[in-house]
Parts: structure tokens; sequence; C-alpha cells
């Protein structure tokens, strides 16, 4: 049985907020870059991007990582691990980043992220901007923004479905 | 972490061995392809590594002198942070009399999980693969195959080319001893392109046209159509047989030269997977000229090997 917890106009909301957020955060656009984890992570850094855009009317650097070259698990993994592309055609050095990804649960993919990005260069500070935050860290990692906080079992699983990927825009728990 | 549903493939790479294109599906040289273009991302970075392979043992078993090839999989493994170790035969117990599989059983013993191999024997590569629980790459087994240089080739194609898909490939120079060429006309038939083989009547085997391919003596009549010309190298060390009168004449009918470029399509890329005897195959100024893509498929190559050994290592054993 599939729960809706975010419709379309809620997320538009949440993503509008986190984007004020970040930009309250880090007094405006100097020297922030968005980084986006692929898949999902990816639309939402994109959809941060334009909003910031509409509120400082100045374009932030945005980039697509993929981590699965850096899982801890990528031995394990039961499917195919397919590699995708990672672009961050930008200097990393002394910029405040924004990793974005679209769920936060374990915290393990942004342990591999953040190992990732320090390949790239040195950030003068990295900060994490999530979706759903549902619970259940394996590793001392947390958000600094968050759109919704869902208290999740371990036997469910957050479904966020965007209409670039997915053809309809919600979040949902389901059972595993 | 994501707990969204991934796209669900049924395929799975479960290969721990890559031994020919022959063997591939289009599916399994796709994955390659794609994993590929990933990597070749990373070897771009300023940091060139990744953690994908750590821990992981690759051992380079290399019975016929190669740099190229030797060099690009070293990297390809370092790249991907595994350890590598260097054997040649000359150094190695083979010159003491020892056997192969003895040679690679005491590799295997060293717990290394992926052997590299190149041998002056076809099929010595299948031959070790079946007695080794450890990974075996094909990096060219004497006459047969060359797996990783027809899948970077096929790599390098399809970025210049977009796609497979129809694209007029033509293999020129010494079909008959080629394991490049093999390797080539396996995965690009499967691919969709459209393959000639061109040469001396002497070195294109006999019924080749069955698995496929066109085949032509005359460089001049075909070269018009041509997308892409693969110039195999004149295997100087191959040609005791007097396959042809003379070096000079092999140029004259087949090597491409600046004139024989003007008959070609103006956006032909010139491909060969080196050495090149500069003058005899292949002129100067066509393999330093603009529409010369000999080194991207080196760049491709390192590429197109971290792919087969990320593959390859990653089936538990």
């Amino acid at each position: 049985m599939n729960k809706l917890v975010l419709d379309s106009p809620s997320i538009e909301r949440a993503a509008t907020r986190m984007a004020h957020e970040i930009l309250e955060k880090n007094n405006g656009v100097d020297g922030l870059c968005l980084i986006g984890i692929q898949t999902r992570g990816v639309i939402l850094a994109q959809r941060l991007e334009k909003i910031i855009e509409k509120i400082s009317h100045a374009k932030v650097p945005i980039g697509i990582l993929d981590i699965n070259l850096y899982r801890d698990d990528l031995t394990k993994v039961a499917e195919q691990p397919i590699i995708h592309k990672t672009e961050i055609n930008f200097d990393l050095d002394n910029k405040i980043v924004v990793l974005v990804d679209d769920v936060l649960y374990t915290g393990r993919t942004i342990r591999s992220a953040l190992d990732a990005i320090v390949d790239f260069g040195r950030p003068k500070r990295i900060e994490l901007a999530v979706l759903i935050d549902r619970g259940h860290r394996e590793l001392p990692i947390r958000a600094d923004f968050v759109g919704k906080n869902i208290p999740t079992s371990d036997n469910e699983i957050v479904h966020v479905h965007f209409t670039e990927t997915d053809k309809v825009e919600e979040v949902v728990v389901a059972q595993k | 972490m994501t707990d969204t549903p991934k796209a669900k493939t049924e395929f799975r790479w479960t290969r721990k061995d890559l031994l020919s294109v022959e063997e591939l599906s289009r599916e399994e040289i796709e994955l390659i392809l794609q994993t590929a273009e990933s990597f070749k991302e990373v070897s771009s970075r300023e940091v060139k590594k990744v953690p994908a392979l750590r821990g992981k043992t690759v051992a380079n078993l290399f019975f016929e002198s190669s740099t190229r090839t030797r060099t690009s999989f070293e990297l390809a493994a370092k790249r991907l942070s595994a350890d590598l170790v260097n054997f040649s035969s000359s150094a190695s117990s083979t010159s003491k009399g020892e056997s192969l599989s003895d040679t690679a059983k005491n590799i295997e013993a060293m717990n290394v999980d992926t052997i590299v191999m190149r041998h002056s024997s076809s099929g010595s590569a299948e031959y070790l693969a079946k007695k080794l629980k450890v990974g075996v790459i094909n990096a060219g087994d004497g006459i047969h195959e060359h797996p990783t240089q027809g899948l970077l080739d096929i790599f390098t194609i399809r970025e210049k080319k977009k796609s497979l898909e129809g694209v007029r490939v033509c293999l020129v120079g010494d079909i008959l001893h080629s394991r490049v060429a093999r390797s080539n006309i396996w995965g690009l038939l499967k691919l969709g392109a459209k393959v000639t083989v061109c040469g001396p009547p002497t070195l294109i085997p006999a019924k080749i046209e069955q698995l496929g391919v066109e085949v032509s003596y005359d460089l001049d009549k075909v070269i018009k159509d041509q997308d892409v010309l693969n110039i195999l190298r004149i295997q100087l060390e191959r040609q005791k047989g007097a396959f042809f009168p003379s070096i000079r004449e092999y140029a004259a009918e087949y090597g491409i030269s600046k004139e024989r470029m003007l008959k070609a399509k103006k956006d032909v890329i010139i491909m060969h997977p080196g050495p090149i005897n500069r003058g005899v195959e292949l002129a100067a100024e066509v393999a330093d000229g603009p529409q010369s893509v000999i080194l991207d498929q080196v760049t491709n190559g390192v590429a197109v090997r971290m792919a087969v050994l990320f593959h390859t290592t990653m089936v538990e054993r």
C-alpha cells in the first residue's frame, strides 16, 4: 500500500524553501555551486538552480556526480552496476559545494559522494540538501537543508518520482 | 541513500574472462562501451583515480613484447586503484622451461584476481581461462583475437560517428595475420556496421566473406564509400612467407597516401592500432593529418580497458 507524502505542489514549495535557505545560510550566491547525485539528485539540483536564479538573478555552477565507483558495497550489489557520467566542469577549490540528493537514508551514498568530491578539489565547505530525510542513519551525517522529514520504518521504501524520470511528480512511502 | 527503484534490467555481466569479441553479445559490448564513456572522464581529472577496484590485484603476463597494450592495461588498473604486477616472459621462469599453465597457476596461487595475457599462440587465453579460477583477459593471442583493441576501435568509431548502425568500415592490409581485424569484424557486425576487408589476395583468409564482410582487392575502388579506414600494420615479423613482392609494391597498392586520401570521403576517419610503419601502410601526412584519430584510439584504450577490468574483476569467483 502506497502512502502519498508529497504531491507536486508540495514538492515545488519544499524546493523553493530549500533554495531560499541555501541563499540565506550562504549570504547569496558568492562561491556557491550545486552538485547533484545521479539520478534524481541531479534533477533536484537543476530545479534548485532555476529557483536560485529566479530569486537572486545569478547563475550558480551545477555539476553531476555518479558515486557508484566510490560505494563501499560495490561488489555486493545485486543488480548490474551502471556507471553513469560524472560532470564537474568547474573548479571546486574554495567553493561552497551544496551536495544534492533526493533521499537521505543510511548516509552511505553521501559518504561516497564526499570521497568523490575531494578527488576534484578542496571546497571551502560542503553542505547537504535532500528532499526527504527518512532517518535510519548508519554514519554520522546530517543534512543542512531538508524538504521534508518523514519518519519511516526499515521495511518501508521511499519513492521520489520526478516528471523528468518517472512521468509523475510525487513522493510515496511503500512497503518493501 | 537513494532508495528509489533503479531501472531494472535482466541483463547482468557474468564473465570473469574476456577472451574474444566473438563470444560477446551486443548487450555486453554496449555495456563495456557505456562504462568506458564514464571512465574516460576519470582520466581527464586532476586526480586520475577512483577506488572501484581497491584491494584487487591484476597481473600483466606478456609473452610477446608490447609497450602500448601493457602500459594501457597498467594505467587502467591503477586508475581503478587495483594493484598491478608485471611478468614478462624473458624475465620469468618460462625461459627456464616452465609451462604456461604452471606459470599461471603460480601467479594464481599468489591470490591475484585477474591475469591479462598476451601470447603468440592462438587459443592460449581460452586454455588458461579453463584452467584457472582467476579472470583472464586476452590481450592478444596469436592471430586469433585482440578483444580490447577491437572494443576500443569500436568505441572510437562510435565517439566520432555517433552510432555504428550502417557505418561503412574498411579494414585495410594484412587480414590473415591480424587478430585486431578479427576482433573488429565480430564487434562491428554485431553493432550493425558494414564491414569491408581489403588487401592483397594472399593476405585475405579464404572464405572470410562467410562472416558477413565484403572482400575487395582494389582499395581505389572501395575507398570512396568508406566512413572509416582502419589501417592494419604490415607485420614485418610475420611476412617471411613472401605474401607480396615488396614493401614498395605494397605501399603503392594499399598504402594510404596523400593522393589516395583525395578519393576518400571528406569526413572519413583514419585509424591504426599502432605501431605505424610510416610510409608503408600509412603516409606520415595522413597519420598526422586532421582525419587521423590514432591518438584518440590510444586515449580511449585506457578507458575501454578500465571498463573491461572493472566488469570482469567484479564478477564473483
